[in-house]
């Protein structure tokens, strides 16, 4: 089947490409869609069996898999309504676009599954390709420059992530074969060298990080958000950031087996904590909507990667927290567009009274903050309390302390914008020129936001399951 | 023979640091690839001949033909300049790079002993580092690329070092070679200089937080 679906996606892409057709872009979009469920589903039924010998349907795929279609069809559906009503639309820019949506998509979805760190490093080279193609698709100037930072960046990221696994090769070279999968990595832990396996550990993670979105390399991914499409982005900040994570994170389980575990730890720790720092600051000092949605996603990311540190009931949190955190912040990204088409700006200073525009619009944006901001009816708030109480647990008190402090500062910042947006009215702003949006463009917000509430408060068992297979591996 | 190969690689990257033209950094990342191409012609012995060739095509035409070539077509269509214009004085970029080999040799002393060959991580530990360095220190568009085209031959030192044990790897060296240089070189240097007429980062700041 995975060869099905992986020449299948190529062929539409393929054709998306090549073919300007209005109907035939839409039809092929959608044939697209019904393959990714269909595979979605395939791999569920299949549940860890390996095909094709690299990719492997085990519980961390599932869950990524699950959450990237359910972000997929949102996705493709504002896309259509963003494609349709920009003004600046042409034939061939709608085909790019859906070309590169269609293959971003399968190149995540293939990551996600893929047993062997080779295997996961060609498809994050697609991912570049296809991303870069999404965020230069208003062809301007800052379009450019947002897409050539993207594109240098990550392909510095990826030929580091290429080091790593290098060095990896070297430190296996007592293993006797030359299967760097996960699985035989992991079966023959102790026959790793340790010096060669530190190397190989900075390097794929400091790689990773530009897909993650995690301090050193996060600049890329900011600069990305702000310049692609609202639906491109909410794929970038969600599906793309999962893929970062489930890179780190198989690379973490093996460390895990070796006693490498509490180094490995301080490191994400500490690149997690400066995350953390570098979101709080510019967090307060941005007047871009759409950058303070991208540092907010730093933020998130930082968190997760502080629970994977801490340990414990912190590996089940984070792996609950990135997954509720791709729900919500792309449900805030799809709402930008709407944002966007009342104001024409997104400029903080030059948005406002946002609830008199456009109801539904603003009641989502202010569902999404209160997620986002992981206040208590929320499903972030569960995961959040549950990272905090891991470091809490593995006596990181001042940790702890400083995180809680820079949190308050983020909160502050993120509630200033959001109520300025929705309640104070903004200067100089001409009421007679925004347009009817309808309510129905938001349904898709609500599931999303929705759904991460039902799965933070009352996580279905089967959901729970798959949680706990995946950081079955890791020390407890 | 190999290791003097390696140290005119290592030489050749001091030669960039202080070069001011940018005709000279084409011409030393030429020569890399010429050097590449014999380490690589020595080194890789034992694996089979279809992919030696491959390899071997790959560091002659690619890295010392075509990039140059390449190269040089960007410099005389944007109207470069010829001055390389770096943020810090040649001394002292000579300096750093003397203090990037000498922390890598002190780095290879402390590993443990392995089945590598210590002149190899050396010498790409190095190249990569330095090609940060020059990333960082340049002023110019162009010399950025050329810094990633300096990592990558880095790279493509420590993969040949894996080569025998593990061709597959080398494979995809090559790979991320050429699709990253195709992306980077191909796509948007060519854009990049048709909106930016002098292309400086200097004008690439207005993505910005305020």
């Amino acid at each position: 089947m995975i060869e099905i679906y992986l020449i299948g996606s190529v062929l539409i892409s393929i054709g998306l490409f090549f073919n300007r057709g209005k109907v035939l872009n839409y039809t092929l979009i959608w044939l697209f869609m019904a393959l990714q469920c269909a595979f979605t589903l395939y791999a569920c039924l299949n549940y860890n069996q390996t095909e094709s010998t690299y990719f492997t349907f085990d519980s961390l795929g599932i869950i990524m898999l699950l959450t990237a279609t359910i972000i997929a069809i949102p996705a493709v559906i504002h896309s259509h309504i963003y494609i349709e009503e920009s003004e600046e639309r042409t034939p061939r820019s709608r085909a790019t676009y859906f070309g590169a949506m269609a293959l971003l998509i399968t190149a995540v979805s293939s990551a996600y599954l893929a047993n062997h760190i080779a295997v996961v490093w060609i498809f994050t080279e697609i991912t570049t390709l296809s991303a870069s193609a999404l965020i230069y698709h208003h062809r301007n100037k800052l379009a450019l420059e947002g897409t050539w930072k993207y594109v240098f960046i990550c392909a510095i990221s990826i030929t580091f992530v290429f080091i790593g696994i290098l060095f990896l090769s070297l430190s296996f070279a007592k293993g006797g074969s030359d299967d760097l999968s996960y699985k035989n990595l992991l079966g023959h832990s102790s026959l790793l060298n340790l010096s060669w396996l530190r190397l190989a550990f900075l390097f794929i993670f400091t790689g990773f990080t530009a897909k993650l979105g995690l301090f050193p390399m996060f600049t890329a991914g900011v600069d990305a958000k702000d310049k692609a499409p609202g639906p491109a982005a909410a794929l970038l900040s969600s599906i793309v950031m999962c893929m970062g994570f489930v890179g780190i994170f198989r690379m973490y389980i093996i460390m895990a087996n070796t006693p490498l575990l509490h180094w490995a730890g301080m490191v994400i720790g500490i690149a997690a904590f400066l995350s953390l720092f570098i979101a709080a600051v510019y967090m307060i000092k941005v007047k871009n909507i759409k950058r303070m949605m991208a540092y907010s996603s730093v933020e998130h990311m930082g968190l997760v990667m502080l629970g994977i540190a801490a340990g414990g009931i912190g590996y089940y949190a984070a792996i609950l927290h990135i997954v509720l955190h791709s729900f919500v912040k792309s449900s805030l990204f799809f709402q930008y567009n709407q944002l966007y088409r009342v104001f024409k700006n997104k400029n903080i200073y030059h948005l406002g009274n946002y609830f008199k525009y456009n109801t539904t619009g603003a009641i989502v944006v202010l569902l999404a903050f209160i997620s986002v901001t992981a206040m208590p009816p929320s499903g972030m708030f569960v995961s959040e309390f549950l990272i905090f109480r891991s470091l809490f647990e593995s006596n990181q008190l001042i940790v702890l302390l400083v995180v809680l402090l820079l949190l308050t500062l983020i909160i502050w910042a993120f509630a200033k914008n959001i109520f300025k947006i929705l309640f104070i009215p903004a200067v100089n702003f001409d009421e007679s020129t925004v347009p009817a949006i309808s309510p129905w463009r938001s349904v898709s917000q609500f599931i999303l936001i929705g759904g991460a509430a039902y799965l933070g408060l009352n996580p279905p068992p089967a959901f729970v399951d798959l949680i706990k297979d995946s950081i079955m591996l890791l020390p407890h | 023979m190999l290791h003097v190969l390696l140290i005119i690689f290592l030489i050749s990257l001091f030669y960039m640091s202080i070069a001011n033209r940018m005709s000279t950094y084409v011409n030393v990342l030429a020569l890399q690839g010429i050097l590449l191409f014999f380490v690589a012609f020595l080194e890789l012995k034992h694996i089979n001949t279809v992919n030696l060739i491959l390899i071997l095509l790959e560091t002659i035409i690619f890295k010392s033909v075509a990039v140059p070539v390449f190269l040089n077509y960007v410099l005389k269509r944007n109207h470069i300049t010829r001055e390389a214009e770096p943020y810090l004085p040649n001394f002292v970029s000579l300096i750093i790079t003397t203090v990037i080999v000498v922390t890598t040799i002190l780095l290879s002393k402390t590993m443990e002993e392995s089945y590598l060959d210590k002149m190899y991580f050396v010498v790409a530990l190095s190249t990569l580092f330095t090609g940060l360095y020059f990333i960082a220190s340049r002023r110019k568009i162009i010399t950025h690329v050329m810094g990633y085209l300096v990592i990558e031959n880095g790279v493509f030192v420590l993969s040949l070092a894996v080569g025998n044990e593990m061709p597959m790897l080398v494979n995809l060296g090559i790979m991320l070679d050429i699709f990253a240089s195709v992306l980077i070189l191909g796509i948007f240097l060519n854009k990049i200089g048709d909106v930016f007429k002098d292309i400086d980062v200097d004008q690439l700041t207005n993505l910005k937080d305020d």
